[in-house]
């Protein structure tokens, strides 16, 4: 079965197909923040050099967040185009699972931070297992502070990684001794394999079922001054 | 390829806060034609706040597209091209419907069309009335915009003139606000109105005695300021006056303005479009000025005036015609201006 990969919920563009042969071909650009620009294009590029058609794709596989919002629902709206288009299910995996697999081979506690703005970071915590990774610490939004008072209260040896980790590399060093990961971006290299995996089980949903991950409710503020309110 | 009257388009419409999608073919019949809108969730914050206006069309957008074509009967195989509202508008939201119709595009193998929101809402005139004859001058009133256009032909347009600072919806938005009539303005304005005197207060025309030009410009933040001070000095006005008598100068000057462009371009009629146009005294007050000018109207229906999407999968036929398909690289451009 071949999978179709999206990826856009940080500043990089990805976008895979692959299947049981693994990763048949790769697009990725991490500069320019051009997402709606550059996705559709990718997908049209990464099947011709894989020489795959559209219709032969059997499931869309989608980065569901967290990240930034305006990138993260490009991707997810695509996603659920090709897949309402294509008629195929999809598989939503988190940007934070996509981070911490390809670092499975530590012995240290996985900690994928990325960079939410307004100072604050998406977060959580993962153990390696056999064959993978396992999430041990609910997915939050916070100041980088309290992603430090977090660490510090496990002790334990960590290995952050993301966008987030080497923005805030140096306060988070200051608060709390770590190792720091190379993988900055998610790829969808990586979220076709974790997709691969599930799509034999057919753990996929419909379009129309995924739903983000977006941990941060909309910031909504229109103050506009009322008659009432004058009185 | 051969765009005629056979040749179906799904049109995709997220640049506010109504996700829209609809059928049209040939350019001018609507086969079905789908519109939910977002009012309710703005509603509590009395404007549109594009953070929630962004993950309701995500959520929204598919479903609406799978309805859109159940309703019309037919197979999406027979879908010609998928037209697309790509400026101007709220950037989050223009980003989705933009990604979703492109990947319907490549999906389907159909040409994708980039299209001008302001240039549909002339459009959807057209898919009502098609015995329209050009010279027209279209009236755009909506949240966003306030402006005169001059239409020669297809694709063919001159702006006449057009807000200097608020836009008519957005004026009828912070006034309503302001008297505490509820959200969103126009309908709560033109409600409070129908029980009030025109006549009670005497607000400001601003800019019909403006000559050269920006003859044919808006303005309405003086008007919005007028109504404020007037409240302000006048605590135990009654609300449904001032909205009156609000109403009826903003009336006033967009017909006064409308008449005045359509004379000295030598239009056959004035189209009215946009989501102010909508309002009660505004369509009626156009009308009895074309027939005093011996000019022809169109007052489109309310449901075609708001925004949908079978005006943006008809001005993607025309823009099909005439240009052909938009690349797959085109993003969002909120600020796209109507005539480039
Ligand atoms: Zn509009």
């Amino acid at each position: 079965m071949l999978i179709l990969g999206i990826e856009t919920a940080t500043e990089r563009v990805s976008v895979a197909i692959g299947g049981h042969e693994g990763v048949l071909a790769l697009f990725e650009v991490t500069r320019g923040r051009r997402h709606a620009e550059t996705l559709v294009p990718a997908v049209e590029f990464v099947c011709a050099q894989a020489q795959v058609e559209l219709d032969e794709i059997g499931v869309i596989a989608v980065d569901v967040g967290p990240g930034l919002f305006t990138g993260m629902r490009v991707g997810l709206a695509a996603a659920k185009s090709f897949s309402q288009a294509l008629r195929v299910p999809m598989i939503g995996i988190s940007s934070l699972d996509l981070l911490a697999f390809p670092n499975r081979h530590t012995e240290r506690v996985i900690v994928p931070v990325i960079d939410a703005r307004r100072s604050e970071v998406f977060s959580s915590m993962y153990l390696p297992v056999p064959g993978g990774v396992q999430q041990v610490a609910t997915p939050s939004v916070g100041t980088v502070e309290e992603l430090i008072a977090d660490l510090l209260a496990r002790s334990q040896d960590v290995l952050c990684v993301g966008d987030g980790a080497r923005r805030y590399r140096d306060e988070i060093n200051d608060g709390f001794r770590c190792e720091f990961g190379g993988d900055v971006h998610p790829s969808a290299a990586t979220l076709v394999e974790l997709a691969h995996a599930r799509a034999l089980r057919e753990e996929w949903v419909n379009g129309w079922e995924l739903e983000p991950i977006y941990l941060r409710a909309p910031d909504a503020t229109i103050n506009w001054s009322t008659r009432a309110a004058r009185r | 390829m051969n765009v005629d009257d056979s040749t179906l388009i799904l049109g995709i419409e997220t640049s506010c806060d109504e996700t829209a999608s609809a059928l049209v073919m040939g350019g001018y019949d609507v086969v079905s034609s789908v519109v939910s809108t977002q009012v309710d969730l703005h509603a509590e914050f009395g404007g549109v706040v594009p953070e929630v206006a962004s993950r309701a069309h995500l959520e929204t957008l598919s479903p609406i597209v799978a309805r859109t074509i159940v309703e019309a009967g037919v197979d999406e195989s027979r879908i010609d091209a998928v037209a697309c509202t790509v400026g101007p508008g709220l950037v989050g939201a223009l980003l989705i419907g933009v990604s979703a119709a492109k990947a319907l595009a490549l999906s389907w193998d159909v040409p994708f069309i980039g299209v001008n929101h302001m240039e549909a809402h002339l459009y959807a005139g057209f898919l009502e009335d098609r015995s329209l004859e050009f010279p027209l001058l279209v009236l755009l009133v909506s949240g966003g915009h306030t402006m005169l256009v001059e239409m020669r032909g297809h694709g063919d347009y001159r702006l006449v003139g057009q807000t200097i600072d608020d836009a008519a919806g957005e004026a009828f938005d912070k006034v309503a606000r302001f008297l505490d009539l509820g959200y969103p303005g126009g309908p709560a304005i033109d409600a409070a109105a129908r029980a009030g005197d025109p006549t009670a207060i005497d607000f400001p025309r601003a800019m019909l005695d403006r000559k050269g030009d920006g003859r044919h410009d808006f303005s309405f933040s003086g008007l919005k300021t007028a109504v404020v001070n007037h409240v302000r000095a006048h605590p135990d006005v009654s609300s449904d006056d001032v909205a009156a008598s609000f109403q009826a100068a903003v009336v006033d000057v967009l017909v006064t303005k409308a008449r005045r462009a359509a004379a000295e371009v030598g239009a056959t009629g004035i189209v009215l479009g946009g989501g102010v146009a909508a309002n009660s005294l505004l369509r009626a007050e156009l009308v009895r000025a074309c027939e005093a000018d011996g000019l022809a109207s169109f007052v489109p229906s309310r449901a075609m005036c708001t925004d949908n999407a079978a005006m943006i999968a008809a001005a993607g036929w025309q823009r099909l015609r005439t240009d052909g398909p938009t690349a797959l690289s085109v993003g969002a451009s909120p600020n796209l201006p109507l005539v480039v």
